[in-house]
């Protein structure tokens, strides 16, 4: 404010020093070096609260960038070379450089796309049953039960697993194994977003469709899911992602390879997170920790790209209220 | 964006004209088609109730027999020796050192995400509210084991000297006592832990924050409440039990995480004397089932360990259905 205009109602000593003044063009805070004492506090509080809050998140943003930036840093060499979409490990000792991560980026995506397989449809019907057909004590059952299964440790999915496959029923470790522990931890997933979007839908649509005699089941398939289709997809891509970098079941269930093995009954099995932690075992060799960031960067972008696909998809395909 | 913490559907209470919501089952017309659907998808939710129950079953019954060979208290144990002729196994370490843990990553996660929270709802400006929730939702994005890794190389080295710092300035505190170990500590590994629940904390946080009725926080403001007071009169109290759900889930997360936390410990040398320091080692329930997967040799061991495996299933299951309960009873005031 300056000093020699004579227009100024406000004496100059009632006016505070300018870096008294909050930042903000809220109504009412030119006002603040006016107040007395006590309402002065109140207004200081609310400044020190704005800053509390924007430095909580930019606490949160701290190890997003570190993370990501450390591991981009690291690993983006090997993504770069010849070999590393096209090779694999085999015959490549752990202090050799070079060798590819295609065994391991194929038996990911083997490992999840049959996880998916058992459980979208389970996940799915499930939400369908509870959004659309039980209303009982079953339906309230099945919630609680979601919930409880989305709570059950990583660690936890695979010892049942274990004690399934492998003890009770002496079958080998294999990707099949590590599979069905990963359907276990996915399956709650697709079951809550399902049953978000499904919940979405208007009542509306599924009136018009019975009054015009159409049978419930064409309705659900037809009409409900139909409507809710992208928030589906998005659903099961964002638990996709979620079991993809998933490694304890993996540790316990399918022990890695460092060769191709399409065959996900058969024994040993290679996947990115277990790459990574085959190579951690190495760490002092510059080799070896250099291949652990690049499978650990691959492992990343894999999982974000299935966000952002998932999150396009979600942001074009919404149901419109 | 689909939540995974959302009220299902099965639980909302009948609309005010007393009807069910969604009124659909009139509308079978009982062919075989419908029977058909409506039988695969109970089917499904029957084979979900199955799983957790077969759970349940599973661990305890392969746990039972290598619990009664035990030689040793099962809870108040320290040791573990569950091979040989006379297995002794006790939980104690794990149970105390998975529990600080958690603990500690609660103490930073739960305000520092509610903070967050309360930025993206209440402060952000309009611009930045959406980028700034995918940042946030981008941390629930990064795989464990990157955080494991991360944890390990990059963080700890940064980390050591301020656990120095804290030790010999501080160290006469029980809790603070330098204890001699090298690597991660249960104090470093909770800190990690903070960082891997953020997201959980914030996103349900964030759902109930802004469902706050803007007659409340309109109110507030009207009877001359500045912005912090609106949101500690209006926004809070409505908030509370979201948030302590949102706590519960994010601590049943913190208990069984898994690789980052094997990553990270150090494992005590068998004898080591108690002691209460959160810079001490020692491992958790999950990091020890995992560091030992190689060892599920004779049934004995495999079955200590699924012991272990049970408490751990029993201590989230215990957790996450406070954090059920929690909302329930929300949804019982609001509605």
């Amino acid at each position: 404010m300056s000093t020699t205009t004579t227009e100024s109602t406000v004496p100059d000593d009632v006016i505070g020093p300018q870096g008294d003044t909050p930042p903000g063009g809220r109504p009412g805070r030119e006002a603040l070096s006016e107040m007395s004492h006590p309402h002065r506090a109140r207004a200081v509080k609310d400044v020190v609260a704005r800053v509390v809050m924007w430095a909580a998140f930019l606490l949160a943003m701290v190890p997003l960038v570190w993370i990501l930036g450390t591991v981009v840093v690291k690993g983006v060499h090997m993504l770069g070379t010849s070999t590393w979409w096209t090779g694999n490990q085999r015959n490549i000792n752990s202090d050799d450089v070079g060798g590819g991560a295609r065994h391991a980026i194929e038996g990911t995506l083997a490992m999840v796309g049959f996880t998916a397989l058992i459980a979208v449809p389970i996940g799915i019907l499930a939400a369908v049953y509870l959004v659309e057909y039980g209303r009982g004590r079953l339906a309230k059952t099945i919630s609680f039960t979601v919930d409880i299964l989305s709570g059950v440790p990583s660690i936890v999915a695979a010892l049942f697993i274990y004690a399934v496959w492998v003890t009770s029923f002496g079958l080998r470790q294999s990707g099949v194994a590590a599979s069905l522990a990963l359907v276990l931890l996915m399956i709650p997933v697709v079951v809550r977003s399902t049953e978000e979007m499904l919940k979405l839908v208007p009542n509306e649509l599924r009136e018009a469709a019975y009054a015009l005699g159409v049978p419930k089941w064409v309705t659900v398939v037809k009409v409900v899911l139909r409507t809710a289709f992208s928030g589906i997809v998005t659903g099961v891509l964002l638990g996709v992602a979620r079991v993809m970098g998933e490694t304890a079941p993996l540790l316990i269930l399918a022990p890695y390879t460092k060769g191709f093995q399409r065959d996900l009954f058969n024994g040993n099995f290679p996947t990115l997170p277990m790459m990574i932690n085959q190579d951690r075992g190495d760490l002092a060799l510059a080799a070896a920790a250099e291949r652990m960031w690049g499978a650990a960067l691959t492992l990343i972008l894999l999982v974000l790209l299935l966000n952002v696909i998932g999150r396009v998809i979600a942001h074009y395909g919404s149901i419109k209220k | 964006m689909p939540t995974l913490t959302g009220v299902s559907a099965a639980d909302e209470l009948p609309g005010p004209d007393g009807q069910r919501p969604l009124q659909g089952d009139n509308a079978s017309t009982g062919r075989l088609g419908d029977r058909l659907f409506g039988g695969a998808a109970t089917v499904s939710g029957v084979i979900i109730i199955a799983i957790v129950t077969l759970i349940a079953v599973f661990l305890v019954v392969q746990a039972v027999p290598a619990l009664t060979n035990n030689s040793e208290n099962f809870l108040t144990s320290r040791v573990w020796a569950p091979g040989g002729d006379k297995p002794a196994f006790g939980i104690l370490e794990f149970l105390w050192t998975t529990v600080a843990a958690s603990t500690i990553a609660m103490l930073i996660a739960v305000p520092v995400g509610v903070g967050v929270a309360l930025f993206l709802t209440q402060y952000s400006p309009a611009w930045l509210r959406r980028p700034a929730a995918t940042l946030v939702d981008l941390l629930a994005a990064v795989p464990s084991i990157v955080y494991g890794l991360w944890g390990l190389i990059t963080f700890f080295p940064f980390w050591k000297p301020i656990q120095t710092r804290i030790e010999s300035t501080l160290g006469w505190f029980p809790l603070f006592a330098p204890a001699d170990v090298s690597g991660g500590t249960i104090f470093f590994i909770g800190i990690v832990l903070s960082i891997m629940v953020l997201p959980i904390v914030t996103a349900l946080s964030r759902e109930v924050f802004a469902q706050t009725p803007a007659t409340h926080k309109e109110g507030a403001l009207a009877l001359g409440a500045t912005h912090w007071e609106m949101i500690r009169t209006a926004v809070l109290p409505f908030g509370r039990p979201g948030v302590i759900s949102a706590a519960m889930l994010a601590l049943g997360r913190a208990l069984g995480e898994t690789i980052a936390v094997t990553f990270l410990v150090s494992a005590l040398f068998d004898g080591k004397a108690w002691t209460f320091s959160l810079f001490n080692g020692g491992e958790t329930f999950a990091s020890k089932i995992a560091n030992n997967a190689a060892e599920f040799s004779n049934p004995n061991k495999t079955g200590a360990y699924i012991a272990a495996g049970l408490v751990l299933f029993v201590l989230t299951f215990v957790v996450n259905s406070i954090a059920r309960v929690v909302i329930e009873r929300r949804k019982a005031f609001t509605e």
